[in-house]
């Protein structure tokens, strides 16, 4: 696994006039509801521990009301947390004075927003420089910066027309360039592309991993939507009522639900996009001369194995075969996790 | 049963003396300070008698010339370019031009005094619920008090002239921009100020990049009223000393001038028409990139 670049430890965040006397009852056990019944207070954060891992997607997934948008702000201090501890690259951002956290923003890190966000009186150039010209990056490499990131997202020739005349799609890249303009190490994506109909969220989507593919940002990412949390993450965070329920690979989570919630989320996936050869291998090796790498995804291996006609293949890593999957595994792989106890197999 | 028939009042005696105690108070406040006041003043009453002197004594082609580049400048409208034209010959021909010119020239200085003070002051107010909850009260009382209650104490302390008369205008003109400054710039799009804070904008660059920029459009609106409500003043700021389109409505309505007082009024509704078009006109230019309409 690679370093951690943000360590997120016991923060909690309560919404109220008294946020810091209810830490103590939320640790004594309180919960959102008896919180809000009781005291008046919302709890917003319960208790967060995440390690966010360098150059890599993280995501951070819940219902709506669940913290996500709460949590993430709080990473660059839009909002202050109640308490609790929030390092990255080793320093203490909730120490930080109010010119440091200036700078730290300006440089280290950036953010896409759901609604985009965009200054309405400023053409695509210069809201895409914007970050520059906070900065105070002299105007002519502003624009050379700019110009570089519109084309990167595909927006040349719209330089000069304002936010108001593109589409959501079009606006969103604007935001995203904004973003990856002043060249922070950290993006932190709130619910970026879920303004955007299906289509074009999944051009999005393929633009952000194309990027990530070659700048390695560390990127947190906040979605309601399981699909996206699956198709891009790298690492998965489920959230509810403020309080981490599960992390893991997209994998692990899809295989193993820690719970009834989570259950419910994966519930109508495509679980065979997701799962790889390697999640649902079993030991051994097989000689039907059909090999996989470790990563392919079941639904690339099941029509290849069908169209090799045999019923099981070797998975190879670095060139060495790690294990084998037969078709039976396969299919026992996408299925859904209530079947798998074998009492009874709905179809819908 | 007494207490019912008369309101339990303040003996009449108290009453006499206790308003007797504030008009003396006053006059001893005014007697030490008034020529203190006066000399603060003073310039803005050289430069106004200056600026009035300027527009009277300009010839008048120059000026109708000024007038329509100023409209076109505003409103990019050929037709608000004639209309303005036109209204200025009319005013000229009917002998109203000294007078309008005077008029102008106090609504003009009226209005960047109260763009000047009102902006920064509904600034101040978004920044601050506590600064909003004490404004407010006082914009209430400077919009609702009738004017010539506020007349007496000015006229005590400065007498009559160009500055009282600029100072009631501007009492009467204020309030619209200062309310709709903090509006303007409380409606701005919260997500694009996180945004600007998420990038590391300090307090003077969310306020000039953001807050400002996009409060312009409520911010005009403010302007726009402010003008209507200074030509509103034009009559009565006549009855303390001064000169324009009030003063003829005024003799009008004390000899039952009919054509006078119907000649002036008219001229002010003309300035009140061009006035508010330019200023509309540009205001809606300021915002036309914020509609829609895909690859334009």
């Amino acid at each position: 696994m690679s370093d951690i670049k943000i360590s997120i430890k016991n923060l909690y965040k309560i919404f109220g006039p008294n946020g810091k006397a209810m830490v103590q009852k939320v640790e004594d056990g309180a919960t959102k509801a008896s919180l809000q019944a009781e005291y008046k207070h919302v709890l917003g954060l319960n208790n967060v521990n995440i390690d966010i891992p360098a150059r890599r997607i993280q995501v951070i997934m819940g219902l709506s009301g669940s913290g996500k948008s709460t949590l993430i702000r709080h990473l660059n201090r839009l909002i202050e947390p109640t308490s609790g501890e929030i390092v990255i690259d080793g320093e203490n951002v909730l120490a930080m004075s109010s010119q440091e956290l200036r700078d730290f923003r300006r440089n280290k890190m950036s953010m896409v927003f759901q609604k985009f966000a965009l200054l309405p009186h400023r053409n695509v150039i210069d809201n895409v420089g914007y970050g520059l010209k906070i900065k105070g990056t002299d105007k002519v490499e502003m624009n050379e910066r700019a110009q570089k990131w519109i084309e990167r997202v595909g927006l040349s020739g719209f330089e000069h027309n304002y936010p108001a005349q593109l589409s959501g799609g079009m606006q969103q890249r604007v935001g995203l360039a904004r973003a990856l303009a002043t060249d922070a190490e950290i993006l932190l994506m709130d619910e970026a592309f879920s303004a955007l109909d299906p289509l074009i969220r999944n051009d999005m989507q393929d633009i952000l991993l194309d990027l990530q593919e070659e700048l390695h940002k560390t990127i947190i990412f906040i979605t309601h939507d399981l699909d996206e949390a699956l198709n891009i993450g790298d690492n998965i965070v489920i959230l509810r009522d403020g309080a981490v329920i599960q992390q893991g690979s997209p994998q692990e989570i899809v295989l193993d639900p820690a719970d009834d919630y989570v259950r419910d989320f994966i519930k109508d996936i495509n679980r065979a996009r997701v799962l790889d050869v390697c999640s649902v291998m079993e030991p051994g090796s097989t000689d039907t001369g059909l090999e996989f790498a470790e990563n392919v995804i079941l639904e690339l291996a099941m029509p290849a194995m069908v169209k090799a006609d045999v019923t099981s293949a070797n998975v190879m890593r670095g060139g060495e075969v790690v294990g084998m999957v037969t078709l039976a595994d396969m299919i026992g792989g996408i299925a859904r996790p209530e079947s798998h106890d074998g009492e009874q197999v709905t179809y819908r | 049963m007494e207490l019912f028939d008369d309101f339990p009042s303040m003996g009449r005696t108290d009453l006499r003396d206790l308003k007797k105690g504030i008009d003396l108070a006053f006059r001893e406040f005014s007697r030490e300070n008034g020529e203190a006041i006066e000399g603060f003043f003073d310039p803005l009453m050289y430069f106004m008698v200056w600026f009035e002197k300027l527009l009277m004594s300009a010839p008048w082609p120059i000026m109708i010339l000024i007038f329509a580049v100023l409209a076109w400048l505003g409103a990019r409208s050929i037709g608000i370019v004639i209309g303005t034209i036109v209204s200025f010959l009319a005013i000229g021909y009917f002998g109203m031009w000294e007078d309008t010119m005077a008029t102008v020239a106090i609504i003009s200085v009226a209005t960047f005094l109260c763009i000047g003070l009102g902006i920064p002051l509904g600034i101040l107010m978004s920044r601050s619920n506590r600064v909003q909850a004490g404004v407010t009260p006082v914009l209430d009382i400077m919009q609702t008090i009738p004017s010539f209650v506020y007349l007496i104490p000015v006229v005590m302390l400065l007498g009559i002239g160009k500055v009282p008369g600029l100072i009631a205008v501007c009492i009467y003109a204020l309030p619209p921009i200062v309310r709709l400054t903090n509006l303007g710039i409380r409606l701005v799009d919260k997500e694009v100020l996180e945004a600007a804070e998420a990038f590391g904008s300090n307090y003077r660059q969310k306020l000039f990049d953001v807050q400002i920029p996009l409060a312009l459009p409520n911010i005009f609106a403010g302007v726009n009223q402010t003008i209507m409500m200074a030509l509103a003043m034009v009559v009565i700021a006549s009855m303390i000393g001064v000169k324009g389109l009030g003063v003829p409505v005024l003799r009008a309505v004390s000899n039952q001038y009919l054509a006078l007082g119907l000649m002036n009024g008219l001229a002010i509704v003309a300035l009140a028409v061009i006035f508010d078009r330019v200023s509309q006109q540009y205001g809606k230019r300021l915002q036309k990139h914020r509609q829609g309409g895909h690859g334009v």
